[in-house]
This record gives structure tokens, C-alpha cells and sequence, in this order.
């Protein structure tokens, strides 16, 4: 689903993402994690074609992502930091607004069953100004769910959500994965990253530290490798 | 309805909707054509006359001004919760974006046109009614260009820190040939002529309404995606 090949993004002098290479297939789940600042957004727009790395190579869904985006965006969706909601209309109206720029079919007894699945179908009607972090959260994953993303991009989807908000999340993303969808999940929180995830990867200072299957790997090793790798990290920049 | 279409309309449903809810433009723009009538009339003095022979570059001044304020913040609902970023992936033709913009925007400033129109009418005693057909000829003429041109500069600008400053900069020159016509041709309708006297000023509107609205269509998916 993913084919990425030594990306690099530089701004001036200042290289944000070095040499990073990462496969993905679908079916399969990649948890990203690092720390704060080490490029896991930038990695994440890069793979959305939001952003052009400087070089590198990048394939999503079997099609050029830098050569043909257009293409290669009918298959992605994005659950970023920004919800993509507009305040002022209901989360029905947000819905309606999405599927519709999507091409998608946006009969209201689909929208509304699309909320049904985030556990939203209640506040259908209001106005998402009123709603909570965690409610957008939702909404903006139910633009997923209306969707007919292959590829879901994901950027630290657990903040904001309550207890049974990231169970249910956690859910969600193993049936998409269970369904032959890929997923990339950005976080730099160790427990709720990795519940889902086949293969974990570990980002610092732009540079891909660690790239290994969630099986060959305990906890504990994981978290000594993090802080390890990290660590070193920080010291040589 | 074809898929652009659908976009083009579902674009100009939520942003109609949205104003209709937030009243933010809609309320600001009338309290600042209030605002410049007063302020024309304190500029001009209070002889009639003068005031009657100035209507028609206050008026377009007036329109102007006001569509600097309501363009320069229709992708404003954009920046939040990075929308911007969400339009961005959508796939098909971008224009479809530019075009619901464009629609959105046409039928606010004409609204604020309509009012302003009947202020000017009442504040400085100017007959309107005997020439309403020809004005609305030459109002769509020269609101379509500003809106046309204005739409796609506050694209442009619109991820810009200094967007307040480059919006009106970039702006203002390009609407030089569309001010010059259009007062031309409203001084004409106010002085009674017919419409085929000033068919030169009129022709120059339309070919800088087509020119504008082909030029966003052709450029919108590049400074989207800039």
C-alpha cells in the first residue's frame, strides 16, 4: 500500500526527515511513534501528498504519489491534528459537505448510519461549535468511515479521547485493518499506539531509528529501545 | 448532476448556510456601508449637487470597499480545523471549489449592493427607480469581475500572515479596467443615456468578467495546492 523510498524534507539548512524508507501492505498496521518534533507529522503529510518531500521516492496504492497525487488521493484518508469540521454547520451538514466533495453517496440514511457507527447519532443535529475535542474526533472519523480510503493516515488519534472513546477507536481501526486497509498511526504515546499495530517504527530527529514487527518485541524492550534510541539521538544532534 | 457540478453546488450550500448562521460578513458589511455613507457625505459637504454628480464613483467605491471586507474573509471558514488541508484531498477538479467560492460570494456582495444601493438612493436623493433595467445590467457586470478576481486573491493570500496587508494590494490594480468601465457606464444610466452609448465600456466589462473567471478556474488548483 505504501512504497517509500530514502524521503528527504529539507526548509533551507534545516533537514526535518533524512533518508526515511518504509513498505506497507495492506492488512497491516504501522505504529509510528517518537518524540515531540521528530517529524512523525511532517512523515505523515509527506505520505498524505499534502507535502512534497525534497526528494525520495513515494508510491501509495500501486500508483506515483509524486508524480500523479490526484490519483493516489482517492485512496487515503486523514485523521490529522485539524478535524477538517466546520463549526457552524451539524455534524450531519459536515458529513453531508465531505462525502459529497468525495463523490461518495450522501443519502442521509447513510450519513446517519456512519454516525451511528462513531456513537455520534445523538448530536447528529447540532451544531459541532458545541462539541467536544473527542466528539470532532469522531466526526472526523466517520468522514473516514463514509469514505473509500484503502490507506488511513493517522496522527495522534487518541488525544482527546475519553476512555471508551479509544476503546472504541481501537476497534475501529483493527476492522479496518481486518478488512485489507493499511494504517499508519503517528503517536508518541507508547500504550495507546500500540494496541493495534503489526509493526512499530521509531522516529527521532527525522531519521527512521527502528522499523520491526510488534512480535518480535516486548514492552519493556520496546520502551528501553525508545529511550535508548531517543536518547542517542538527542545527544548526537 | 455531473460530479462538478454537485461540488460547485455543495460548496456554495455550505457557505451560504454557514453565513446564514454566523451572520459575521453579512452583519459587518452593512454596519461599513452605513458607515462610508456617512463618511462620503461628511468628505463631500452638504451640496446636493456635488453630491449627485459624485454618485457614481462613491457608489462603486462603495462596493468595492465593502467587497475588500467579505472577500478578503471568505476562506476564513477555511483555516479552521484546517479545512484548507481536507479540501486539499479531495479528488476531482478543483475549480469546482473555486466556482462554489465564487457563486458564495457573488450573491453576498450582491446583496450588500442592493442595500447600499437603496441607501445611496435615499441619503442623497438620487431617482433610482427610472433607470433600475440598466443598472441591472451593469451591476452583475461589474460584480462578477470583483467578485471573480477578488475570490481568487483572497485564495491566494489566504495562508499568508500578511493577508490583511496583500489582499487589498493585490487587489485594488487589478480592479482599475473593471472600476473605469463600470463608473463610466453607471454615470451614463444616471444621466438618463441609453445603454448603447457606453456599449464599449460595456463590452470591456464583460470580456474582463470572462478573462477573471477563466483565469481562477485555469489557476485555482495550483494556489490550493501552493
Amino acid at each position: 500500500m505504501i512504497g517509500a523510498r530514502r524521503l528527504r524534507k529539507a526548509y533551507g539548512y534545516a533537514v526535518v526527515l533524512d533518508d526515511v524508507s518504509l513498505e506497507l501492505a495492506p492488512g497491516q498496521c504501522l505504529a509510528l511513534l517518537g518524540p515531540n518534533g521528530a517529524g512523525k507529522t511532517t512523515l505523515l503529510r509527506i505520505l498524505a501528498t499534502l507535502l512534497r518531500p525534497t526528494s525520495g521516492e513515494l508510491a501509495v496504492a500501486g500508483v506515483d504519489a509524486l508524480k500523479h497525487p490526484e490519483a493516489a488521493r482517492a485512496a487515503i484518508g486523514v485523521v490529522a491534528h485539524g478535524s477538517y469540521v466546520y463549526e457552524d454547520l451539524s455534524a450531519l451538514e459536515n458529513l453531508r459537505f465531505w462525502t459529497v466533495m468525495a463523490g461518495g453517496d450522501a443519502s442521509w440514511a447513510r450519513l446517519r448510519s456512519a454516525l451511528q457507527q462513531v456513537e455520534l447519532d445523538g448530536a447528529a443535529d447540532e451544531r459541532v461549535r458545541t462539541f467536544s475535542a473527542g466528539m470532532k474526533r469522531r466526526l472526523a472519523l466517520a468522514r473516514v468511515v463514509l469514505g473509500r480510503a484503502r490507506l488511513l493516515l493517522l496522527d495522534e488519534p487518541f488525544t482527546g479521547l475519553d476512555q471508551q472513546g479509544r476503546k472504541w477507536l481501537s476497534e475501529f481501526l483493527l476492522a479496518f485493518k481486518i478488512g485489507g486497509g493499511a494504517l499508519v498511526v503517528a503517536t508518541h504515546s507508547f500504550a495507546s499506539g500500540l494496541g493495534v499495530a503489526d509493526r512499530v517504527a521509531i522516529l527521532a530527529g527525522g531519521r527512521l531509528l527502528l522499523d520491526r514487527p510488534c512480535a518480535d518485541l516486548s514492552w519493556e524492550e520496546l520502551r528501553r529501545l525508545y529511550d535508548g534510541l531517543t536518547e542517542l539521538d538527542g545527544a548526537l544532534a | 448532476m455531473t460530479f462538478y457540478a454537485r461540488r460547485t453546488w455543495i460548496v456554495l450550500w455550505k457557505d451560504l448556510l454557514t453565513e446564514r448562521r454566523s451572520k459575521e460578513n453579512a452583519n459587518a458589511l452593512l454596519f461599513f456601508s452605513l458607515l462610508l455613507l456617512f463618511l462620503f457625505q461628511f468628505a463631500l459637504g452638504p451640496d446636493r449637487d456635488r453630491l449627485r454628480a459624485a454618485v457614481p464613483g462613491l457608489l462603486w467605491l462603495g462596493f468595492i470597499l465593502a467587497g475588500l471586507l467579505g472577500l478578503g474573509r471568505s476562506f476564513m471558514t477555511e483555516d479552521h480545523n484546517d479545512c484548507w488541508e481536507g479540501l486539499r484531498l479531495t479528488p476531482g477538479d478543483k475549480s469546482a471549489i473555486y466556482l462554489g467560492k465564487l457563486l458564495g460570494n457573488l450573491v453576498m456582495m450582491s446583496g450588500v449592493e442592493v442595500v447600499l444601493l437603496v441607501l445611496f438612493g435615499v441619503f442623497y436623493d438620487v431617482e433610482l427607480w427610472p433607470v433600475v433595467g440598466p443598472l441591472a445590467v451593469v451591476l452583475p457586470l461589474g460584480t462578477v469581475g470583483l467578485a471573480a478576481v477578488g475570490t481568487l486573491f483572497a485564495a491566494m493570500t489566504a495562508q499568508i500572515r500578511a493577508r490583511e496587508l496583500l489582499f487589498p494590494v493585490l487587489l485594488l490594480p487589478a480592479q482599475v479596467p473593471l472600476l473605469l468601465a463600470a463608473v463610466s457606464v453607471t454615470q451614463a444610466v444616471l444621466l438618463g443615456q441609453p445603454l448603447a452609448d457606453v456599449a464599449h465600456w460595456l463590452k470591456l466589462l464583460a470580456a474582463a468578467d470572462v478573462v477573471y473567471v477563466v483565469i481562477g478556474v485555469l489557476t485555482f488548483e495550483f494556489i490550493l495546492d501552493a
